[in-house]
């Protein structure tokens, strides 16, 4: 089916934001996918039309990168660190245990029961930088942290039960199409949702604050102190 | 002498709603931009090279030097990347600073471009954190509105457009040429340099790319000057860095000091490591710089003295782990990591990381015998300084460092038939039984 006129639109926006519109290419298979839930032949046919390239080459580009996907993920999709510092604090563990309790395993989407309002889709992601929060997991590409196997089942079931969750360090959780259209560089109004920085992010500076270490104070003049 | 802890970067992080332009502003922010419009764009890249600062993303290549590299005479346009892409294991200090305070680079962006002489800029932020995504948008939408981009930004008569770019999933996409080829709207695969980025980056045309880190340190050098950068950190490492702990610390997380701290320190100010347990090895700079152990707990974390300790001091992300973890376990899934992210264009590394994942997932297992490490490290000599990209050399650092402290681990596996370790022990929930023991607490 083809891509409606809106977002052929926004497409050509995307690459019309470069000095070269190939550049456009990454965000704009972020928008194929907020707008299709999924990279399709048609948004990729798009593409290659729009950037004057072959859809071989844009094939090439949606197949390289982990974020695209050509099967539908989950209203939510769900990622948990196993790379090493996560999974040996406690990632490994908690994966097993959402694998057996969702039925699925890595990269797709568990079955949605009677009863569910939200589908839930889960794969283990690489380190997200949060390793300070660690066993981390992500939502949509937003930080849960600290988690741990009872906290992760009770996030996914929240989150099939049409519960609304919040990102540890972020807003109301948004659904993964909503997030890709963000990615794509159109914003949501939600960016001052959240605190400026978690717990562990403060614990230096709180630190700092009490023992009244300060960089040294500088000189508006310039040059020497 | 500075201070034990020397907040710049992180000094708003506690502040209400940090990551406005007006929080931002009330605490002097874009102070500095009005001074360096005072100035000449070669004497704030003169002022950058005086202060001695390296790049924060794990070269530690000297940032004015880089930006010197620039050929004014090039007719083509100049381009500043920001690498916002921070993806090595244990490093997670971009993202925070990007999240509280993302004027502080959007700030930096905006004297760098100036002083490079660029009128476009572009923030590659990886695209799995979305909330960083927004905020940086945030930020650069208030600083159009503020005039502090655009044309004639505060009649300067200079002009700078900021694109913010997300990513979409490519560890690869940190190296430098790989980031230009995902800006490119190409597959993520490293370009051969030279020539390098300076004289060819984005779109053929001289081009700096820096860390956030690195373009957020530009304010405070330009607001204060050189000599107050260079006051802090050691002699041939100036400064202040963020320094992250995640791990077997009681308390982990950011802390910016001078460089030169040591482990010790740091792990003193974290609360300690998890009461009742040992440090048994840690990573200076992610899970790409070799390992070191307890017997370097004093060595000052600048570049040369970890440089001499047989490492590299990197993106200074501090991956502690007590005496519960298993070495070979850890080293295997960082080298699972390597085998995932590798790009695929270069033989020794595509070849190499599956065959290093390969022979080390048997010896986890306790299947082979100890000729297999002399296997293993064979593998690696042929993997180490012969890749296109400096990927593969970070795959074999855990290995090879490993072995050289913890042979004897490696060879328990084989004696006992597998992980004599319980790694329900090193988590966060350690009282708790594992998901194969039954129903949980």
């Amino acid at each position: 089916m083809a891509l409606d006129e809106k977002t052929h639109a926004e497409l050509e926006e995307i690459a019309a934001r470069y000095p070269e519109k190939r550049s456009g290419l990454l965000p704009m298979l972020h928008l194929v996918q907020a707008s299709e839930g999924r990279i399709t032949p048609e948004g990729i046919e798009t593409c290659a039309a729009i950037l004057d390239i072959s859809a071989a080459d844009v094939s090439g580009v949606a197949t390289f990168y982990t974020m695209y996907k050509r099967r539908p993920v989950g209203d939510y999709h769900v990622g948990v660190c196993t790379n090493t510092l996560c999974a040996i604090m406690g990632g490994d563990l908690i994966l097993e245990r959402l694998k057996e309790h969702l039925d699925v395993g890595n990269d797709e989407t568990a079955p949605q029961r009677e009863g569910d309002q939200r589908t839930v889709s889960l794969e283990h992601v690489e380190c997200n930088a949060a390793c300070d929060y660690a066993p981390v997991m992500m939502v949509n590409w937003e930080f849960m942290d600290n988690m741990t196997p009872e906290s992760a089942i009770r996030l996914v079931d929240d989150l099939r039960a049409g519960t609304d969750v919040s990102s540890t360090r972020g807003p109301k959780l948004c659904t993964w199409r909503e997030a890709e259209r963000v990615l794509a560089g159109f914003e949501d109004g939600l960016a001052d949702e959240g605190p400026a920085a978690g717990p562990a992010s403060l614990v230096g500076l709180k630190i700092a604050r009490e023992k009244e270490w300060s960089a040294p104070s500088g000189t508006k003049k310039g040059g020497t102190t | 002498m500075a201070d034990t802890l020397t907040p710049v970067l992180t000094d708003n992080w506690d502040q209400e709603r940090a990551w406005t332009l007006a929080a931002y502003e009330e605490r002097g922010g874009y102070g500095a931009l009005k001074k360096a419009f005072g100035m000449q764009p070669d004497a704030i890249i003169q002022q950058v090279k005086e202060s001695g600062l390296r790049g924060r993303g794990g070269a530690g290549f000297p940032t004015g030097m880089k930006w010197g590299f620039i050929p004014q005479d090039n007719p083509k346009p100049k381009y500043l990347v920001v690498n916002a892409d921070e993806s090595e294991p244990g490093t997670c200090k971009d993202i925070p600073l990007m999240m509280a305070n993302p004027h502080v680079l959007v700030e930096g962006v905006v004297i760098s471009s100036f002083a490079i002489r660029a009128n476009h800029a572009f923030i590659y932020i990886r695209g799995e954190v979305l909330h960083v995504v927004r905020r940086v948008q945030r930020a650069v939408q208030e600083a159009y509105r503020a005039g502090h981009l655009g044309k004639n930004i505060h009649g300067s008569g200079y002009d700078l457009d900021v694109v913010v770019h997300a990513g979409a999933g490519a560890y690869i996409c940190g190296e430098e040429t790989a980031l230009l080829e995902g800006l490119e709207g190409r597959r993520g695969q490293p370009r051969l340099r030279p020539p390098f980025p300076a004289v060819a980056g984005l779109y053929a045309s001289p081009t700096v790319i820096n860390n956030v880190e690195s373009i957020a340190s530009v304010p405070s050098i330009v607001e204060h000057g050189p000599a107050w950068f260079a006051s802090m950190g050691t002699e041939k490492s100036k400064g202040f860095g963020i320094f992250s702990l995640s791990g077997h610390v009681q308390n982990p997380g950011q802390f910016e000091a001078p460089l030169g701290i040591t482990l010790r320190e740091l792990i003193d100010l974290a609360g300690g490591m998890r009461e009742g347990h040992e440090l048994k090895f840690w990573t200076p700079g992610g899970s790409s710089t070799p390992l070191l152990t307890a017997d370097h707990l004093d060595v000052p974390l600048d570049f040369e003295a970890v440089g001499e300790a047989g490492s590299m001091l990197g993106t200074r992300a501090l991956q502690i782990f007590d005496e519960t973890t298993c070495v070979v376990r850890a080293v295997l899934r960082w080298t699972e990591f390597y085998k995932h992210e590798s790009c695929g264009k270069c033989t020794p590394c595509r070849e190499g990381t599956w065959w290093l994942v390969q022979t080390l997932a048997r010896l986890e297992r306790g299947v082979g015998s100890e000729s297999d490490l002399d296997v293993l490290l064979d593998q690696c000599d042929n993997i180490l300084g012969r890749s296109f990209c400096a990927l593969a050399d970070g795959a074999v650092s855990p290995i090879s460092s490993s072995i050289e402290y913890f042979r004897d681990e490696y060879l328990a596996h084989l004696t006992h038939g597998g992980c004599p370790f319980d790694p329900a022990a090193s988590t966060t929930f350690p009282h708790q039984q594992s998901a194969s023991a039954g129903v949980t607490a």
